[in-house]
């Protein structure tokens, strides 16, 4: 690159081609680590065991019922948990937004929550297993103090319901993250607004506020099922593969085809980028929905 | 717009002729005795919150101390640390995570530099690629990555062979292991470098260069990585977060990091891994809290899991 007289974008130059190079290496990268797999998934998806182009791959998904099943669990596990983790992480933050508890509580609870949602896959199994397995730590003090006895009731870590109140762990601070900004952008002036035209608290909120906040309160919670529908390492840790969700049942299929049928494995990967992809989409729709009036 | 309108609602209301003067008085109690009522709401979630957040990690930090019999102590911690293993999986760990920084920043910072100065009609199909690794979770990722690059790379589709596999060498592996973790962590790093790029108009900063004749290497390391140097640092972090206990591409391109070793102690041994866990609690910590030092607490803070 010359440096002398470059020209800056204001002047309009008709060659654009320069300017396209020097963004050339990331678009490499893209298509090499990105798009390359991502089409050898969709190809592997459209083969049969014969090499031949066969649509039976995407038949026999939805034909098997451990598959069905395994979306099944796992979308039941990341509704759960996003609508719950949802529910739970706004209430949070709105605790330390409008809520008004102290402001350092505001900053602790921030930072927290960026090492929650980031704490996952083994270490926050073997912390609930710490917690709520067996001999875990809560189990025993609810045995010995209260006389409950939680295997007994019927709830189990390695389960349902364990993996939910695993996922949990990361949902909700990932919920209060997202949250926290949105709730910092309703301006002063409509609630004063609402005050002054008699407006009853519940009618702000019913009437103002909620209208407001929820397409940006639903698209977090689309990013919370994606978070959690793409899970992998800590349900692994938890059960060594046994509870079968949809990522289980991939990472069993790359480790030795388990299915007889690499076509089914890629077909199922791509049912799974297919719903990634649709919550995305959801997601960023409700977004700009949202950025009309929070920004 | 609509917020003037309403400011102007609200000055309205102040006069003293105001219609709804009737009825603010006793609204206004109510209003401020609700508030009262949702601050004890507030506590409540907030220490529901805590308690979820800290009942974990207290339970893993009790379950290490126990290892002998009736004593509290660090023996957990200490066999743990001796296992030459422990070290070395955590180093490669360790120096996987520099190389995604690395290499990451190499691409990222060049790239959102050039996108926001001259090739601004890029930035779409930028931000659209930065999103895909939402789309396409790790699993599936490394899923991708082993059907492409454990045999001849060829272009999907055809024949065309472009190199041999990648995953017969050790170097290779490691090379596409960092290149997985580079998508993990490119919506965070692109999105950090470019947040910190808009905020100290690089576009001024590049004439001011310019005219004093600086060339565009001094450019780019002496004015614009300065600049950006918080938000890159926040994006490493974060990156350095999600690197150095993963485990979904680790395991599967066979990788001995730290993350696989960390689940292969967890089926043998009972102690050791919950020192260990909250040791990597302790680092994502130190991670996350120096994100809001270094960013001022304006820097993002998710990862993918």
């Amino acid at each position: 690159m010359a440096q002398t007289s470059l020209p800056l974008p204001n002047a309009k130059e008709p060659s654009n081609l320069k300017n396209w190079l020097g963004v050339s290496p990331f678009f490499l990268f893209a298509i090499l680590f990105i798009l390359f797999p991502s089409l050898y998934l969709v190809e592997g998806s459209f083969i049969n065991q014969e090499g031949q182009f066969t649509l039976q791959n995407y038949a026999d998904l939805l034909r098997s019922p451990a598959i069905v099943n395994a979306y099944k669990l796992s979308i039941q596990i990341s509704a759960a948990t996003a609508i719950g983790g949802g529910i739970f992480g706004f209430l949070l933050a709105y605790s330390i937004t409008v809520g008004g508890l102290p402001r350092q509580l505001r900053s602790a609870l921030i930072t927290f929550s960026g090492v929650a949602s980031n704490f996952a896959g083994v270490p926050l199994a073997f912390a609930f297993i710490a917690t709520l397995g067996r001999r875990g730590f809560v189990t025993l003090l609810l045995k010995d103090n209260l006389n409950i006895d939680l295997y007994q009731a019927g709830f189990d870590l390695y389960t349902f319901w364990g993996l939910t109140a695993i996922y949990m762990f990361f949902q909700f601070p990932l919920m209060v993250l997202v949250m926290v900004p949105a709730l910092d952008g309703l301006k002063r002036e409509w609630r004063e607004a609402a005050e002054n035209l008699g407006a009853s608290y519940f009618q702000y909120w019913t009437r103002v506020a909620m209208p407001i906040l929820l397409p940006s309160i639903l698209g977090s919670m689309i990013l919370l099922f994606g978070n959690a529908f793409g899970a992998y390492a800590t349900a692994y840790a938890l059960t060594g593969g046994r509870l079968g969700i949809i990522t289980i049942q991939i990472g069993a299929q790359i480790r030795g085809d388990v299915l007889h049928n690499p076509g089914l494995g890629y077909a199922m990967a791509m049912g799974m980028v297919i719903i990634m992809a649709v919550s995305l989409i959801g997601y960023s729709w409700l977004q700009k929905v949202s950025e009309r009036w929070l920004r | 717009m609509a917020s003037k309108g309403l400011r102007k609602v609200v000055a309205m209301s102040d006069t003293p002729f105001d219609v709804s003067a009737g009825q603010g008085g006793p609204g206004k109690k109510r209003w401020s005795l609700l508030r009262i009522g949702g601050r004890f709401w507030s506590w409540v979630w907030f220490i529901l919150g805590a308690v979820y957040f800290l009942v974990p990690l207290f339970a893993t930090l009790r379950h290490s101390l126990r290892m002998e019999r009736d004593v509290i102590g660090f023996k957990a911690y200490e066999r743990a640390f001796e296992d030459p293993s422990f070290l070395e999986t955590f180093l490669l760990s360790n120096a996987l995570a520099v190389a995604t920084i690395v290499c990451s920043a190499l691409l990222i910072v060049p790239t959102a530099y050039w996108i926001r100065l001259r090739l601004p009609q890029a930035r779409r199909i930028a931000e659209f690629i930065t999103l895909l690794p939402f789309v396409i979770p790790a699993i599936i990722l490394v899923f991708g990555l082993i059907r492409t690059y454990s045999t001849h790379f060829t272009i999907p589709f055809t024949d065309i062979e472009l190199f041999q596999p990648l995953t017969t060498t050790k170097f290779g592996t490691y090379a596409l292991i960092t290149a997985g973790y580079m998508v993990l962590a490119m919506p965070y790093m692109y999105r950090s470098v470019d947040t910190g790029m808009r905020v100290v108009d690089i576009r001024t900063l590049t004439e001011a260069a310019q005219s004093l004749g600086a060339g565009w290497f001094t450019i780019i390391t002496q004015v614009i990585l300065p600049n950006v140097r918080s938000a890159l640092l926040s994006g490493a972090l974060l990156t350095f977060a999600i690197v150095v206990g993963e485990v979904t591409l680790a395991s599967f391109l066979g990788v001995d990091a730290f993350g696989p070793y960390l689940f292969l102690i967890g089926q043998h041994k009972a102690y050791e891994p919950a020192a260990l866990s909250f040791v990597t609690f302790l680092m994502t910590w130190f991670a996350m809290g120096m994100i809001q030092f270094v960013t001022g607490g304006q820097g993002q803070a998710t990862g993918a899991h």
